[in-house]
């Protein structure tokens, strides 16, 4: 067998390195930050001479630009349920299609929203080459957490992991590379849909009923402000943030609205008790395209 | 530390394996039984949190015997591999072939270089597209590798129960089918009378082909009740009705024909013969 002993981790050794056999962390980005911290997302001149302060950084974009990678713009998360009846509460995550570099629309089928783990959904704004890895990274996290613990990790958990691994991104942001991830899940001890916000440092936030984040989460928020009612179904709730998305696609060149040439529309996740599930296109354009011809009857201008 | 008359390496391997082979048999049996949608682990352990069965990767799964501190560990370093092999490279290039391959430089440097060999016997399996692409491998305390097709029983009296199993296992049984005859092996470990272990006491974990990423998921209580309550069907090839899905194969006569996994050799008496079955597979040495 040509395997023995050769390239067993990708690296050469002829077996397995002390390292992963060395009791200790169940958390996948500790080790790799141990055992080989090269391939952490960002891990390539930043960490060393971009910190804080390193002359790159005082020149405003550093050594890096804001049109290295692609920008991913809107994201949004709407509760619902969660009216005390056990089960029916959850939560909607949504985000556009659109990434762009400066005026350029660099993807109009980008996808933003990923299933975090079985019971969360996780969906990022802002530099994407980045912010995909990142999220590539959460999710294996959760993964490994649960094979290593056998168990899985509590909502604020998963929340504050996320947070100490943007943490670890703060000399990418500090030179125009900042992700805005936005984190939402059911709570299996609460039995509620939760939404959990961040800043490029890592903070941390509990946002409540419904949030966004991204260049256009301004204008989705203001429409979520009116759209969204206590208590609302899962349905609802994918109303709320489809229509959300199309405000915010209205009013900001970044964000991308239902594309009904191409017929590409947001992606849309629904995470509940039953875990997480992504809807069908078919059934988010039936949405999006009602929400359209509602908007042409009312006919306004403006 | 001062150095004992000479000894031949022939004797101190044998202490060894020795040391090593008592320390494995002392513990309870596990057994590793293909069916027709996937890979079965079952073994009788009553502690929910103590797993010797365990999800490595999308398709992997682990079993272990013997000392639970030393298995845990391989086990950690198995799933840190395959998820750094995944991270690294792509979700599919995580394969069992090399996952066993590191196991068995471990099991093997240690059997040689340290005051005393692991005394763990491992199986690691990976569920293919087809019941021909399955893979099972078995690990022992020297590093050895075997390449096993359809069933596996290690630990405890395990070359009793080996017999056992191979008696009764076919190509293409069900889950349920597979999980009885598992059941009934692990049961009869002590010997004379054969004992009924009640489905609390057991830990059972498949593998499904049908599941679309991670194939592994353990069988609570309840479902092993319901598998385990239904009664042998005729062999007659009445369509049975198993929560499996199972492809209603012709499940009375085992054929030539039907040698789900057997690529090349021959030797795994599916026939259910008295042959004395040998540990199956081409054995590979440590280095």
């Amino acid at each position: 067998m040509d395997g023995f002993g050769g390239g067993q981790a990708g690296r050469g050794h002829t077996r397995l390195p002390d390292a992963f056999l060395r009791p200790g962390s169940s958390s996948f980005v500790e080790f790799l930050a141990e055992y080989a911290p090269d391939r952490l997302p960002g891990a390539n001149g930043a960490g060393q001479g971009a910190l804080p302060g390193a002359p790159g950084v005082a020149a405003g974009h550093g050594g890096y630009r804001n049109d290295l990678t692609p920008h991913a713009t809107t994201i949004v998360a709407v509760t619902f349920g969660g009216d005390g009846t056990a089960g029916t509460g959850g939560v909607v995550m949504a985000g556009d299609r659109r990434a762009t570099s400066g005026p350029m629309i660099a993807s109009r089928s980008i996808e933003k929203v990923f299933p975090a783990d079985d019971y969360s959904a996780v969906g990022m704004a802002g530099a994407a080459g980045i912010g995909i890895e990142l999220i590539k990274l959460y999710q294996l996290e959760l993964e490994h957490y649960e094979k290593i613990e056998g168990s899985l990790l509590s909502l604020e958990g998963k929340a504050n992991r996320l947070a100490t691994m943007l943490r670890g991104n703060l000399p990418m942001a500090m030179q125009g590379l900042a992700v805005v991830p936005l984190f939402a899940g059911y709570d299996l001890d609460r039995g509620v849909g939760r939404i959990f916000s961040y800043d490029a440092t890592g903070g941390c936030y509990e946002e409540y009923e419904h949030h966004g984040v991204g260049s256009g989460s301004l204008f989705a928020r203001g429409a979520m402000k009116k759209l969204w009612r206590p208590g609302q179904d899962a349905a609802g709730a994918v109303a709320v943030a489809v229509e959300a998305l199309y405000d915010a696609a209205d009013d900001d060149s970044a964000t991308g609205g239902p594309d009904t040439v191409r017929r590409i529309f947001p992606v849309v996740s629904t995470v509940t008790a039953d875990g997480y599930s992504r809807m069908p296109d078919d059934d988010v354009a039936a949405v999006a395209e009602q929400i359209v011809a509602e908007r042409r009857e009312r006919g306004s201008i403006a | 530390m001062n150095m004992p008359f000479y000894v031949s390496p022939e004797q101190l391997m044998k202490d060894r394996a020795d040391f090593a082979r008592k320390g494995i048999a002392r513990g309870r049996s596990v057994v590793v039984l293909a069916y027709d949608g996937g890979i079965a682990f079952a073994t009788e352990n009553p502690s929910r949190a103590l797993h010797k069965i365990s999800e490595i990767y999308d398709r992997i799964g682990f079993a272990a015997v013997g000392k639970y501190n030393e298995f845990e560990n391989l086990r950690v370093a198995g799933v840190r591999y395959a998820d750094l092999r995944g991270y690294t490279y792509d979700r599919s290039d995580v394969t069992v072939r090399g996952l066993a391959n590191a196991y068995a430089q471990i099991l093997g440097t240690v059997f040689i270089t340290e005051s005393k060999p692991l005394e763990v016997e491992l199986v690691v399996a990976e569920v293919g597209a087809t019941a021909e692409d399955d893979q099972i491998y078995r690990l022992t305390y020297d590093g050895t590798v075997a390449d096993e097709h359809g069933h596996v029983v290690m630990g405890g009296q395990a070359e009793q129960l080996g017999r056992k199993v191979g008696d009764g296992w076919r190509p293409n049984m069900s889950l349920g089918e597979v999980l009885r005859l598992a059941v009934s092996a692990l049961g009869s470990s002590d010997g004379g009378t054969p004992r009924t272990i009640e489905p609390g006491q057991l830990e059972v974990a498949v593998l499904e082909r049908a599941r679309s990423r991670r194939a592994f998921r353990r069988l609570p209580k309840q479902a092993l009740t319901e598998l385990l309550a239904q009664e042998p069907e005729e062999d007659s090839g009445t369509g049975d009705g198993e929560s499996s899905g199972g492809t209603a194969a012709p499940q009375a006569a085992p054929g030539p024909a039907e040698q789900a996994g057997s690529t090349g050799s021959p030797e795994t008496g599916e026939n259910g013969g008295p042959d004395a079955e040998p540990p199956a597979g081409p054995k590979e040495g440590a280095p």
